[in-house]
């Protein structure tokens, strides 16, 4: 099996039945999880440790692995990063927390000149196995700086793998993944859905990392989207069905690299492709999207491939951030909008 | 009067400060003494060797700068006038230890014992780093100034966790002091007691920006005390006690005791790199000066003074110079051999779907090139 695929280790027996469990907790127990099948995985960050995170996501972890495997760090995101690079040249497989995405901006030198490339420039001597978990996007009534969707910035940088899970039991999963990886990963954590809840059988088993997911099959329209908007497109996908709309659903799962044989699979039976997400659309991720469907695909289309995305301002204060979200209402509107006669 | 509980530390801090003049082992002209401070000279044949390696460095980095005029070498900023900071830190270093250098630390990195032709694939433009970091325990020359600084201590603290004797050695200069990186660096290190010793070679200017425009602090060194480590002020043209400090912290980091920040007063001769002109910023007296105070000169005249050196020796080593520098003469004035296939390598683990497409349209489209070279 690849190492692409699978952790070295494996942990969860097939056998279990499925427990309801929420993503934040998923990804306390993958962090657990490869802490146990690894020696070599230190968990660190601000907060990680005492507190488990802002999140709770690391919580328990120091006290059932020890500081020297998980611990706080000076308030420093740069140095993070920087360290965690060192950590990895070193041997080891640094899972690094960013409290929030706005807040990872200071280390973002670091990951782009150095994270990204050293793989590349040292001619694949040195393999930088970093995870960097980074609770991202809106809908939890923040204050700014707390709602940012950066993924765009490091999907544009060549080197770095970046995934976002939409359910728990994906969230489990492509963390164990992101771990195993010997790529570095930027780990977006939809921090709207960390509460959400699913009754799951947590495994790495199953799509590969950089697999997308087929969450509804549907005949119409394939809506594409990830992260904390694969449960909008879903519910989306149900409202439309009262329109006489049979909607196709696929999680992306992993934004970079993008699986395109997926996207392309569905989007020439259904003819008609609605991409969604929270950050602004100019220069989006889903303008990348939408561009890969019109080359790949455009003699199957019947339709223009449309964007559902936030508005092209900055993330506003939490009594206005409705306005600026799409939401099922938004993402009908698309789907009618796609030259139905 | 009642005291209120607070987390914060009350640790004394003796002999964090540096001294108020850089230590020194061997003076300017020559003689030993200047100021020590505990420091006491290399062996003889330590010495003998550290000239050894600035006689040669300074030779291949010569040969450098004027391959830079024929073309051969994209760009080369050159660390002469720096050779004993550069040669006393990466001979300081135990075989298991870590240097982390920038684009001006060449003569380091072949101190280390890396091969000058893979030293130079970087400058030379045929790609990004030419040798492989764990083979000499190198890491790549840092071009974005400082962070490097935070790897060190990664890599120190790594080294620490599993139970490794390592030390990691940065290099940076005064204008690297000013990067945020360099803050967060000496703080995580301090607070981790990260096996790590950074060195600033403080030539004074960060291309054309002089040091008074970088700080206001005493010195460099000063800062130590901020983090919580001894600052060393030295005297970075005396290869002796650059050798002398570097050892003794990376001896002090290796025994637990945590980081070392030392400032090695010294001067670049060459502009910034062979695209700068440094008579802009600086005049002609200012590098005469500096000229007088040659590293070489100084230790060859202790060597001389001590019966450590005689001609026969200089003569072997002037031919052992110039065969060297002849030898990256020839490489790189060969011709450069690169692959486009290549590009697409080490982006990943493996190339993705999307990489593989790319490289078929790339090597498609050079076919194409060559068939229409031919049939013209």
């Amino acid at each position: 099996m690849s190492t692409l695929t699978s952790p070295a280790r494996s942990a969860a027996p097939a056998t279990q039945a499925p427990v309801p469990v929420t993503m934040a907790a998923a990804l306390n127990q993958a962090l657990a999880d490869a802490l146990t099948a690894d020696d070599r995985v230190v968990v660190f960050g601000e907060d990680v440790a005492t507190l488990g995170g802002v999140f709770r996501v690391t919580d328990g972890l120091a006290a059932r692995f020890g500081e020297q495997r998980v611990f706080d760090t000076p308030l420093a995101e740069a140095g993070i990063v920087g360290t965690a690079i060192g950590m990895a040249m070193g041997g080891l497989v640094p899972v690094v927390e960013m409290q929030f995405d706005a807040f990872a901006y200071p280390a973002f030198e670091q990951v782009t000149s150095h994270l990204a490339k050293l793989r590349n420039r040292t001619r694949g001597k040195l393999a930088l196995p970093v995870v960097i978990r980074v609770p991202f996007g809106g809908g939890i009534g923040g204050v700014e700086h707390h709602s940012d969707s950066s993924e765009a910035y490091y999907t544009h940088t060549p080197g770095l793998r970046v995934v976002a899970p939409g359910t728990p039991a994906d969230a489990y999963r492509l963390l164990r993944q992101a771990i195993a990886c010997p790529d570095p990963v930027i780990f977006l954590e939809p921090k709207r859905r960390y509460w959400s809840r699913e009754a799951a059988v947590l495994t790495h088993a199953g799509p590969p990392i950089d697999r997308a997911l087929l969450r509804r099959p549907g005949k119409d329209v394939t809506l594409i989207a990830y992260g904390g908007m694969v449960a909008t497109a879903l519910e989306a996908a149900e409202a439309a069905t009262d329109e006489g709309w049979d909607v196709e659903v696929i999680d992306l799962r992993s934004l970079s690299p993008v699986d395109d044989q997926t996207l392309t699979d569905s989007v020439r039976r259904t003819g008609r492709a609605v991409v969604v997400h929270e950050a602004a659309g100019f220069g989006g991720y889903g303008a990348e999207i939408a561009a890969r469907l019109s080359e790949q695909c455009f003699f199957h289309l019947e339709a223009p491939v449309l964007r559902v995305t936030g508005l092209d301002i900055p993330y506003p204060p939490p009594h206005l951030e409705q306005y600026h979200l799409p939401n099922t209402d938004r993402i009908l509107d698309a789907i009618a909008r796609l030259a139905w006669d | 009067m009642t005291t209120v509980a607070h987390p914060s530390g009350t640790a004394a801090a003796p002999g964090l400060l540096p001294s108020a003049t850089p230590l020194q082992l061997i003076d300017a002209d020559g003689r030993p003494g200047g100021n020590p401070g505990g420091l006491s000279l290399p062996a003889p044949e330590v010495l003998g060797e550290l000239y050894r390696r600035m006689v040669l460095g300074r030779q291949v980095d010569i040969q450098a700068t004027a391959l830079t005029k024929q073309g051969r070498l994209a760009v080369y900023p050159s660390s002469r006038g720096q050779d004993a900071c550069q040669v006393g830190a990466a001979l300081a270093l135990r075989d298991a230890d870590w240097l982390f250098p920038t684009y001006r630390d060449t003569v380091a990195i072949l101190t280390r014992g890396v091969p000058a032709e893979q030293a130079l694939t970087l400058l030379r433009g045929d790609w990004h780093c030419g040798y492989d970091p764990y083979q000499y325990r190198v890491a790549p020359q840092c071009t974005p100034l400082a962070t490097n600084t935070l790897h060190a201590v990664g890599l120190a603290h790594a080294a620490r966790l599993r139970g490794q004797d390592q030390v990691a050695l940065a290099l940076l200069g005064d204008g690297a002091t000013s990067e945020g990186d360099t803050h967060e660096a000496l703080n995580f290190a301090a607070v981790w007691r990260a096996p790590v010793v950074f060195l600033v070679q403080n030539n004074g200017y960060a291309i054309s920006v002089p040091l008074a425009k970088q700080t206001a602090a005493p010195t460099l060194a000063a800062k130590g005390i901020g983090y919580g480590m001894p600052g060393v002020l030295i005297d970075g043209n005396d290869a002796a006690v650059v050798y002398a400090a570097v050892r003794s912290a990376v001896e002090r980091a290796a025994a637990g005791g945590g980081p070392t920040l030392i400032e090695a007063l010294t001067y670049r001769i060459e502009a910034h790199t062979n695209a700068d002109d440094a008579t802009r910023y600086r005049d002609a007296e200012e590098v005469e000066s500096w000229l007088a105070r040659d590293p070489i000169v100084r230790l060859e005249t202790y060597l001389r003074a001590n019966a450590l050196l005689d001609d026969a020796t200089t003569r072997r080593l002037t031919a052992e110079a110039e065969r060297l520098a002849a030898e990256v003469r020839d490489q790189m004035n060969a011709d450069v051999s690169v692959d486009p296939a290549e590009l697409f390598e080490h982006v990943y683990a493996r190339p993705t779907a999307a990489l593989e497409r790319q490289r078929a349209e790339l090597l498609a489209e050079l076919e194409l090139e060559e068939a229409a070279e031919e049939g013209r």
